[in-house]
């Protein structure tokens, strides 16, 4: 690919534990152009992990290494600190999963926007505002200066996810990495949530890795999908050709979860080899 | 035949806030009946009531052709049990799963306690080996098999289940579902099942009940919703939705 | 023992699957034990604990003296020496001696307030906490109304109401502290009572006594042990202060509080007469904080899935 965003060569993420070392995140490799790629595997395959190692936003206790992580040409893991700070936020930036966790529980959400804003730009208050006023447009909350002047806790979740989104949109980041971003909504307002996504990356042509545990949505809304078991990359498949997946745990991945119309009692269930994890 | 659950014009209030508004539904005996609705649609609220957890401004519930009361008394309890949503939290910390057990045996006074434990966990798959772990030293999946096992071992007649799956991952999901439906088989159970996924409704239950803001949208059964049979734009909205994402160009 | 063994052993311990209910409780005990054993100040403190017990129960063997009677004609007011480590007081009698003997008063004080107003506590706080309404509303109002008095005050008016003594002062202390605990109670209490697993316990069909004393008690034990860990210091220091001004253990009782308040008089020219239990004091006070933050660090409930 050309125009390659983002590289990732043996991403590995260890955390030290009182039974010794864990491995989360065992050599990683896949790579990003501006496109849609989802990370999709169950809870602690290492999903997690891998945006936060990407992000910089790893628990001090824990070491990353790789042969290779480079974001537009710029190698992460040998900058500083600070200027791994100012790429957080301005040129790469992470939606979580609840934005319960995520907002500024003091600040009303307005003037988050516009903080995110000012601290990557020079711009003036009232400049601030107002592109602060159009990206809540933009993320269809539909009286954008109501919601400006609100808190974090008086939004409904899906309201708050769109205002996740637009502050970390704000400042025009070309990498977007947004972990489970829709798990915690309804599945109307999940679709609502996506189809903002959807448009935005479209638009700006980002790079977006979306993370989740839903194979099903996550084969509907990217391009590519990196399938992870016990922190490696089983597989690694376009989105379009999922039906014809050869590794057993993405069929099973597939296959298990109940569909409308498809009746089968019971349930295909996960057989876990050994050798998966190897 | 005679209704499991029948529920008239059942209506909840939490200080001002109405959660419930009016339901009405009848589960038979031996069904499956699913509620399927959007958060704060009411679900949770309706199995609280029917538990006696949840404050009944009016309307009558009867279980087995008993209306209830205001109390319940011990010997609902043998008939009725619950599975709760979150595994995390609904297993006692300090509790192994031995004592998570014996408890309700030694509630109702139930001597041959040794032998349910056992024949219980053997039936939901754990098997003695996790007799004496506490909750913290199993998985997800574990803990709601152990929720089960406690909620089986009083050998109750109706299952009511609060969105038992919906914190598991699709993998151990799939396990779950397949042993409710194998313990409902064998003991011939009425299930009144919760969730906000419409394919494990459908999957699972015979007849379900849509809920939006505390009302009924409309009752169907299984091959309606299946196909596509509804008359409501809010479950044709639903079953869009559980379809996956849609890229409109 | 070969380290092979001690290794298996920890491991049995260790387990993630006990086979019997002793393996599960020990292996917990001995988890939580690691977690307090990491903590060097806390073995400081767990130790000087332990030291006080074996001196009060050894209190016999090792005073060299009688603890009341003295040499009032030729051992009056000495300076520590080789006789005499921390000297003798103005009845002659030998100061370690009493010190030694005094440790079972101390023992005795904490013990008692600790088993009755833990306990009281523990009581009035889940209660309130779990029934609500006008329980709560109206055994928070009598923990309020103790509250509001400071501590020392208010065991006073109790002992000045039952009679000096050492008993009476035990009784005064205990009746003053339980609301504390009682308050923490209820805290916990709050926070566990809507929890599934609680009304999961409800829906066995299990009775409101049984839902108290056998799921929410356990759950509320271990900041309550912490707590009257921490606050051994200052009920040691209560009742030395009541002893100390004559409501508490009466002569020739060897208190700690009370020896400093016979003391006092002698406390420019002979120092070692108050300094002594002063010191006792501290360093038991001392020890209890220590052990109490140990606790904290071992028992915290929220880390305390373990
Ligand atoms: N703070 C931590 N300390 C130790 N291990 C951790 C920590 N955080 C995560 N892990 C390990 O990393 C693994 C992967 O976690 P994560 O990336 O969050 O999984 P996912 O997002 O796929 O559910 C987990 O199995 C866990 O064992
Ligand atoms: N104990 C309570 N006090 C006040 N409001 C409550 C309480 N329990 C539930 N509610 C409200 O009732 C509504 C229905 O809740 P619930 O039955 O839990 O919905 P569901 O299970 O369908 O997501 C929600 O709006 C919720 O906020
Ligand atoms: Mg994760
Ligand atoms: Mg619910």
């Amino acid at each position: 690919m050309s125009d390659t965003l983002l590289e990732v060569d043996d991403l590995r993420v260890t955390f030290p534990t009182r039974t010794g070392l864990v491995q989360a995140v065992r050599g990683v490799s896949f790579s990003l152009g501006r496109e849609r790629l989802g990370i999709v595997g169950e809870s602690g395959s290492g999903k997690s992990q891998t945006g936060r190692a990407i992000m910089g936003l790893t628990p001090p206790q824990a070491e990353v290494s790789a042969k290779k992580l480079a974001f537009g040409g710029i190698e992460l893991l040998s900058i500083s600190s600070r200027q791994r700070r100012s790429l957080r936020g301005n040129r790469i930036a992470m939606i979580l999963q609840d934005p319960k966790y995520s907002l500024d529980p003091v600040m009303t959400i307005g003037r988050q926007i516009v903080e995110t804003l000012r601290t990557h730009e020079k711009v003036s208050k009232a400049d601030a505002r107002e592109r602060a006023l159009a990206m809540l447009q933009a993320v269809q909350i539909r009286d954008p200066a109501r919601v400006f002047d609100l808190y974090p806790h008086e939004v409904s979740g899906g309201m708050g996810q769109r205002a996740m989104i637009a502050m970390m949109l704000i400042t025009g980041p070309e990498l977007m990495i947004a972990d489970e971003p829709t798990s915690a909504l309804d599945v109307t307002v999940q679709l609502d949530v996506l189809k903002i996504l959807d448009k935005l990356v479209a638009e700006r042509g980002m790079g977006l890795i979306f993370i989740s545990h839903d194979l099903r949505l996550v084969s509907s809304f990217c391009d590519r999908v990196v399938v992870m078991y016990a922190g490696k990359v089983v597989e690694q498949i376009k989105a379009s050709e999922l039906r014809d997946a050869q590794h057993p745990y993405t069929r099973g991945l597939l296959n298990c979860m109940p569909r409308i119309g498809f009746e089968r009692h019971p349930l295909p269930v996960l057989d876990r080899k050994p050798e998966w994890a190897a | 035949m005679t209704a499991a659950v029948a529920i008239e014009g059942l209506e909840v209030v939490f200080d001002r806030f109405r959660a419930l508004k009016g339901v009405s539904l009848e589960v038979r005996e031996g069904e499956s009946y699913g509620l399927v609705g959007e958060s704060g649609s009411g679900k949770s609220t309706l199995l609280r009531a029917i538990t006696g957890l949840a404050p009944v401004a009016s309307g009558t519930i009867t279980v087995n052709g008993k209306a209830l009361g205001k109390t319940r008394d011990k010997a609902f309890y043998r008939d009725v049990q619950m599975v709760f949503q979150d595994p995390y939290g609904s297993l006692h910390p300090r509790q192994t799963v031995d004592r998570l057990l014996q408890e309700p045996l030694a509630i109702h006074g139930i001597a041959d306690g040794e032998k349910r434990i056992e024949r219980a966990l053997d039936e939901v798959g754990l098997g003695k080996g996790f007799r004496f772990r506490y909750a913290h030293q199993l998985s997800g999946g574990q803990r709601q098999r152990v929720a089960i096992a406690r909620a089986l071992i009083l050998e109750p007649s109706i299952l009511l289940l609060d969105e038992p799956t919906s914190a598991l991952d699709a993998s151990v999901q799939a396990e779950v579902l397949n042993l409710l439906e194998e313990v409902r088989r064998r003991h011939k159970l009425t299930f009144l099942m919760v969730s906000h996924d419409l394919a494990i409704i459908t999957h699972m239950c015979e007849r379900l009940m849509v809920m939006q803001n505390g009302d009924a949208v409309e009752t169907l059964t299984a091959s309606q919703l299946i196909g596509h049979r509804v008359s409501e734009d809010y479950t044709r909205n639903l079953l869009r939705a559980s379809e996956g994402f849609v890229r409109t160009a | 023992m070969s380290a092979e063994a001690i290794q298996s052993r920890r491991e049995w311990l260790l387990s993630d699957r006990p086979a019997s209910r002793v393996q599960a409780r020990l292996g917990r005990a001995y988890v939580a034990w690691r977690r307090f054993s990491a903590n060097r100040l806390a073995l400081v403190g767990l130790l000087i604990i332990l030291a006080l017990m074996v001196v009060a129960a050894l209190a016999g063997v090792l005073a060299p003296y009688s603890a009341t009677v003295g040499d009032l004609k030729n051992a009056r007011l000495l300076a520590p020496s080789a006789e005499h480590w921390f000297g003798t007081d103005d009845l002659g009698r030998d100061i370690y001696s009493r010190i030694v003997y005094g440790s079972r008063w101390t023992l005795y004080v904490v013990i008692l307030v600790a088993i009755i107003a833990a306990p009281i506590g523990l009581l009035v706080g889940t209660v309130a906490g779990y029934a609500g309404g006008w329980t709560d509303t109206i055994l928070m109002r009598i923990t309020d109304i103790f509250l509001a008095f400071p501590k020392l005050v208010l065991a006073l008016a109790f002992v000045a109401a039952l009679g000096p003594g050492i008993e009476n002062a035990v009784l005064a202390i205990a009746i003053t502290s339980w609301p504390p605990y009682a308050r923490i109670a209820r805290a916990e209490t709050l926070t566990v009572r809507n929890s599934d697993y609680i009304k999961a316990v409800q829906l066995m069909g299990a009775s409101s006594f049984r839902i108290v004393l056998r799921h929410i008690m356990p759950l509320c034990i271990s900041s309550l042990i912490i707590r009257v860990t921490l606050d051994m210091a200052g009920i040691i220091l209560t009742a030395a202060g009541l002893g100390f001004l004559g409501l508490g253990a009466q002569p020739p009782l060897p208190e700690w509080g009370a020896m400093i308040a016979s003391g006092r008089r002698f406390i420019l020219d002979q120092w070692w007469v108050a300094a002594a239990p002063g010191a006792a004091i501290l360093i038991v006070s001392l020890g209890f904080n220590l052990l109490g933050d140990g606790l904290r660090d071992a028992l915290d409930p929220r880390s305390g899935d373990q």
